[in-house]
């Protein structure tokens, strides 16, 4: 008989609950609940017959704890507004026009290729957080950071906390460690390529994981105005290792904060998690046929080109938004 | 008026100090060489299943009940440490009477603490708080108060001009306790004769009579027993560094022991620096290795080793093993003084974790220099930052995971050179510091950047990317690099933006910058390219973005 009822529970998943609980010789003549479907409607298919009275309650108790259930959860009628998150500005004026600024206390992804002008609104975001007097971290996965850039950037460099993921490269000079490395070749077999793909993804992965534990470590700290995940290095491949449960957390553990936590990225990774996507992309002035230009020249044509591919701070969806903005050398002028 | 706090049994309480888990058990202290080590003290517990100090070791053993412990000078010294922590929380001035023994002088101490009782019981729950059982008595003048404390337990208050009436009962042997001279127990014994078995007795002989026979030391003896003396004390200086240590019966190996003593350790010191209201920024942890041979210097990466030549009193036994001993220190420090034993706890551990002192570990040794604690204001509309607890702890976890060369602030060398830069410590109060200081120099001097304006920003490739460059009147033409991102034929460049520096120095450097642009997969990328003229080699430095 009772064989019967944790064959029952066993092939519905469940854990075996029941037998304590229905002491079928306190209740020998239970007649069925109200909604209760007759024994062996369902079972017969599975194989299993069960007696009326041991069915009776077998159907009671997922009833009972049916009602728990549902009397553990919120109809989302009845889910409180979130509230509009406070908008902090990118640092460019022409990227608050078309977004609004950054949301605090929500994941901003910036994604675009390589040259697009991630590093710069990156900067710029900083420099706008520390003249705020906030304290920011950058963790940093490629090791990419310029000093010289954020100082030139107008970044209070005592109030940004730096963490640079990856190997350590004892050389003070960079053309040091380059003593060794042979010259490229032109058409070069594929197998040294394959080889450096295979000593960057180990890296890449080594990178990764330092970075997304340290996030974790920074969000559980809190205090931090801004905290910027620097992937823009890695491969997409690597990138999208990133398990989605990782940016669920990572946008729970923001949520209610003052932080507001930005991705630079190659492409989106982070899915529907992200409050804020932004696409960037380079739009060059230049003609093909100018060969030999002046720095100043190369830099300030670099015209940018910013696009809101998601926004959830406004309740429409959110309309392609593009706008293009210059950048230039801090010696330039 | 003055409070004088009195540990009764000493050495017992010393040792129970520093293993609280025994305070339930009868204990027993021995001292001397083997074999012929004595009881020197016993716990109350003890006393009553028959054990006296005097016995040896061996009677001792007989009771299977006992614990028995060696007399360490060290956690007596501590003890005596703790003791003088205790009265100077309350006044700074304070008299090192004995190692069991320190005066407090009370004056001033109403308003603050209330009146003299509660002065009293608030020094007898400081003293229960620190691990010591005491008694604790207040008179009217030093002696007196000595005497009061070494003969009622608990609390005593005398009232000031009934000194010889509450000190009538106590008997003789208190003017002599802790005093070993042969003249004094002559003393002792001369009273002991004479019927004269209390102070009341002692101060009712008459005083010629008494100067015939006994001298100034006997007119000394009458005075203490009436409580008439009458002295200033002599305080003893604050201490510069707060110490605790434990030696260790057996080595211990692994951390987590080491942490479950250090624990201990931490709570004891921060009690003893909140009792005095001051916080710490630095503390130094030694240890004391067993084998100098099993210990690599190297791969562990400590300080300096020292050998030690430390004089143990504990025994030949002892002597022989820390003759091979060698040291490890690590020393924390902390930006802000903290009072956190739990952060501290964890700092160490994670520092530890970082560099294993790599050998048994025999003694435990920390110190911590005090420090006013810090005091901040909060405001409504500050920015957000961290609590410094919290990111100190953050930052050492950090630092575990990706080195600690690796993470901190930034600080610019004055230098041209491309990595003219060096990571230094994050630190909330510092950056606040400076950030101001700036703020002050910089107010109507220039304006801060306009937020329309972005500046072009470039990132390093580290290590920077090896190139074969392709000229064409001096200037690149074609670039083929391992990565297949950068490379191809130059769409515009700009350059050479020549460069050098560090010439008087074994790193100099000199080299041709262009900035060049090329067509990738995504469209065209703009990069840093170099020509390094010291040694001929081409490479990508970095990319604009």
């Amino acid at each position: 008989m009772s064989s019967a009822v944790i064959s029952t529970t066993a092939a519905q998943g469940r854990f075996f609950v029941f037998d304590a609980e229905m002491q079928p010789e306190a209740c020998p003549g239970a007649f069925p609940a109200k909604g209760m479907r007759t024994a062996g409607s369902e079972h017969s298919a599975l194989g299993i017959q069960l007696e009326p009275a041991r069915a009776g309650v077998l159907y009671s108790a997922i009833d009972n704890q049916k009602s728990k259930i549902l009397s553990c959860m919120t109809p989302a009628s009845r889910l409180a507004a979130r509230p509009v998150p406070e908008m902090v500005t990118s640092g460019i004026a022409a990227i608050d026009a078309i977004t609004g600024g950054l949301p605090r206390g929500c994941l901003t992804e910036i994604f675009g290729p390589a040259s697009s002008g991630r590093t710069t609104l990156l900067l710029a975001a900083v420099t706008a957080a520390t003249q705020r007097g906030e304290f920011c971290a950058v963790i940093d996965a490629g090791d990419a950071l310029d000093p010289q850039s954020a100082a030139d950037a107008g970044v209070h460099l005592e109030r940004l906390l730096w963490v640079r993921c990856g190997r350590v490269s004892p050389q003070r000079h960079p053309s040091a460690s380059l003593r060794t490395c042979p010259e490229p070749v032109e058409g070069a077999g594929s197998s040294t390529e394959k080889k450096d793909k295979r000593a960057n993804s180990h890296s890449s992965k080594h990178s990764l994981e330092q970075l997304l534990r340290a996030a974790d470590l920074l969000l559980e700290s809190g205090g931090f105005g801004l905290i910027v995940l620097d992937l823009a290095d890695l491969a997409l491949q690597t990138a999208r290792r990133i398990p989605q449960t990782t940016w669920f957390r990572f946008r729970r553990a923001v949520e209610y904060t003052p932080t507001v936590l930005l991705a630079i990225e190659r492409q989106s990774i982070a899915g529907s998690c992200s409050s804020l996507l932004i696409k960037l992309g380079t739009n060059h002035q230049l003609q093909r046929n100018t060969v030999s230009v002046t720095h100043a020249q190369l830099l300030t044509e670099l015209k940018i080109t910013a696009e809101v591919v998601r926004s959830r701070m406004e309740r429409k969806p959110v309309r392609p938004a593009e706008i293009t903005f210059a950048c230039k050398t801090a010696w330039a002028g | 008026m003055f409070a004088c706090i009195f540990i009764p049994n000493f050495s017992v309480v010393a040792v129970l100090r520093a293993e609280p888990g025994l305070r339930s058990q009868a204990v027993a202290i021995f001292e001397g060489k083997p074999p012929l080590e004595k009881i020197w003290a016993v716990s109350e517990s003890a006393e009553g299943m028959g054990i006296t100090p005097g016995m040896t070791k061996a009677q001792a053993e007989l009771c299977p009940e006992l614990t028995l412990r060696p007399r360490s000078t060290v956690l007596e010294s501590l003890a005596h440490a703790v003791l003088l922590d205790c009265a100077q929380s309350f006044s700074p001035c304070v008299e090192d009477a004995a190692m069991d023994t320190a005066i407090v002088d009370l004056a001033g101490l109403k308003s603050l603490f209330g009146t003299l009782p509660e002065i009293v019981r608030a020094i007898f729950n400081r003293a229960l708080q620190l691990g010591l059982d005491a008694n604790v008595a207040v008179a009217a003048n030093p002696d007196s108060v000595v005497l009061a404390a070494r003969g009622f337990s608990g609390v005593t208050v005398i009232p000031d001009g009934k000194e010889a009436e509450q000190l009538g009962s106590l008997p003789v042997q208190v003017l002599f306790a802790g005093r070993k001279e042969q003249e004094e127990t002559d003393l002792l014994a001369i009273l002991e004769r004479w019927g004269i078995r209390n102070l009341r007795a002692l101060a009712a002989l008459p005083e010629v009579a008494l100067s015939e026979r006994l001298g100034q030391q006997g007119l000394r003896l009458r005075q203490l027993a009436r409580g008439g003396t009458s002295r200033t004390l002599v305080p003893v200086k604050e201490p510069a560094v707060l110490e605790e240590a434990v030696e260790l019966e057996y080595p211990i190996v692994l951390l987590e022991p080491l942490a479950f003593l250090l624990n201990r350790m931490l709570e004891q010191i921060c009690a003893r620096l909140a009792a005095r209201a001051l916080a710490t920024q630095e503390l130094r942890l030694t240890l004391e290795l067993e084998s100098f041979s099993a210990f690599d210097e190297a791969a562990v990466g400590s300080q300096p080793l020292a050998v030690s030549h430390r004089t143990s009193a504990i025994g030949n036994c002892r002597s022989e093993i820390s003759s091979r001993c060698n040291r490890f220190q690590r020393t924390l420090r902390l930006p802000l003084p903290m009072l956190d034993a739990k952060l501290f706890l964890k700092l160490l551990q994670l520092d530890l974790n970082a560099h294993p002192p790599g050998a048994p570990i025999l003694k435990i040794h920390l110190a911590v220099e005090p420090a006013r604690p810090r005091s901040a204001q909060g405001g409504l509309f500050l920015p957000p930052a961290p609590e410094p607890e919290n990111l100190e702890l953050t930052l050492a976890r950090i630092a575990g995971l990706v080195g600690k060369t690796r993470v901190g602030s930034v600080e610019m060398l004055d230098t041209h050179c491309t990595e003219g830069f060096r990571m230094k410590r994050f630190a909330i109060g510092v950056a606040r510091e400076s950030t101001r200081k700036k703020e002050s120099l910089e107010l109507g001097s220039e304006a801060n950047p306009s937020p329309g304006t972005a500046i072009a920003a470039l990132r390093i490739f580290r290590p920077p990317l090896r190139v074969k460059v392709s000229l064409e009147n001096g200037s690149p033409v074609n670039v083929i690099c391992a990565q297949q991102e950068v490379r191809g034929g130059v769409l515009w460049k700009a350059g050479p933006w020549r460069s050098s520096g560090d010439w008087w120095e074994r790193e100099a450097w000199s080299r041709d910058e262009w900035d060049i642009a090329l067509e990738t997969d995504d469209g065209v990328g703009l990069f840093r390219l170099v020509h390094d003229l010291l040694n001929g080699i081409w490479f990508v430095e970095g990319t604009y973005d």
